[in-house]
């Protein structure tokens, strides 16, 4: 019976989602990062409320304004990618490119600004393995506005989850370089601009993962 | 590939950015300003939350314009990862 079945020629493919093969794809992929991103995400969730004492008011440890603004600088470069997709399918291949470059450049920016946060979070005291003592945060320890029993696992749940988050834009950077060097190469048009496309949702889900990580992070 | 020769009406994305850059306020606002309980104020930041990342998906990732093969392929992994999360909140609470 296997062995008839080998015979029979392949049936037709199922025209399936109705995308082409990369779309496809990305989509398939960013599933598989939903659920890498849910077991960071789950783990913090677990772990927080499951901890057995009080975690740190929002704002005490972490810088929200920084933040804040990295949040809104990850929201215009989404927006300017979905323009520069939108550029590309019109066919104008100056505002694609335009938009493209402003893309990049908002999210080598937010990659510096988180740089720039982790470092000033190390300098106050906030490691991965909690709060150092005798720095600046450890003075909150003692005045008992950040709780010691908890910073352990804040600190740890803290870079893991952003940390990376910022691999993950770092990766769409380097990405979207290669896209904008094949873009000045004219290696897109308006009949055929996959790799844009693709490489647009994954920068979306970026941007999307990061607005559910800033309210459960920084806000909470 | 037919899949290119259509939607050359684009949605307002700049008016999406203002949804979005105004929802990042009022969240930011709820959380330090407002004086409401504090499971209250989890569930407003959640909903605002979702409702932006909901904005993203729909309009940026043009969820609202695709097929319904690929919003369900896009949306599958979302009650496996609540699943996830809470078969192992059981662990601990139950």
């Amino acid at each position: 019976m296997a062995h008839a079945a080998v015979m029979e020629p392949p049936a037709a493919a199922e025209p399936g989602a109705g995308v082409y093969n990369e779309k496809l794809g990305m989509w398939v992929f960013l599933g598989s990062e939903v659920m890498f991103f849910t077991a960071l995400i789950g783990s913090y969730i677990i772990l927080r409320f499951g901890a057995p004492g009080e975690w740190a008011r929002p704002g005490v440890v972490l810088n929200v304004p920084v933040t804040a603004f990295n949040t809104f600088l990850l929201i215009c470069s989404s927006v300017s990618m979905v323009k520069a997709y939108a550029a590309v399918v019109d066919g104008d291949q100056q505002k694609f490119k335009m938009w493209l470059l402003l893309t990049i450049i908002a999210g080598a920016s937010f990659v510096g600004v988180q740089a720039y946060e982790y470092t000033h979070l190390v300098h106050d005291g906030f490691l991965p393995s909690g709060i150092r003592e005798g720095s600046e945060l450890w003075e909150k320890v003692e005045a008992g506005t950040v709780p010691a029993a908890t910073a352990g696992i804040y600190g740890s749940s803290f870079y893991i989850m952003t940390g990376f988050h910022g691999f993950h834009v770092t990766c769409g950077v380097v990405s979207m370089i290669w896209v904008y060097l094949k873009a000045l190469r004219g290696g897109y048009s308006a009949t055929d601009y996959r790799g844009v496309e693709v490489i647009g949702l994954y920068w979306h889900f970026v941007d999307l993962v990061w607005i559910i990580l800033f309210t459960i992070v920084y806000l909470v | 590939m037919d899949d290119f020769a259509h939607r050359k009406q684009h949605p307002n994305y700049l008016l999406i950015w203002v949804y979005l850059f105004i929802l990042t306020i009022v969240e930011v606002a709820v959380a330090f300003l407002s004086h409401i309980p504090r499971n209250l104020l989890l569930l407003a930041l959640v909903f605002l939350a979702v409702w932006k990342a909901g904005l993203v998906g729909m309009y940026f990732m043009h969820l609202k314009f695709e097929s319904n093969r690929l919003r369900i392929l896009a949306v599958a992994p979302i009650p496996l990862a609540f699943i996830l999360v809470l078969a192992v909140i059981t662990e601990f609470r139950w």
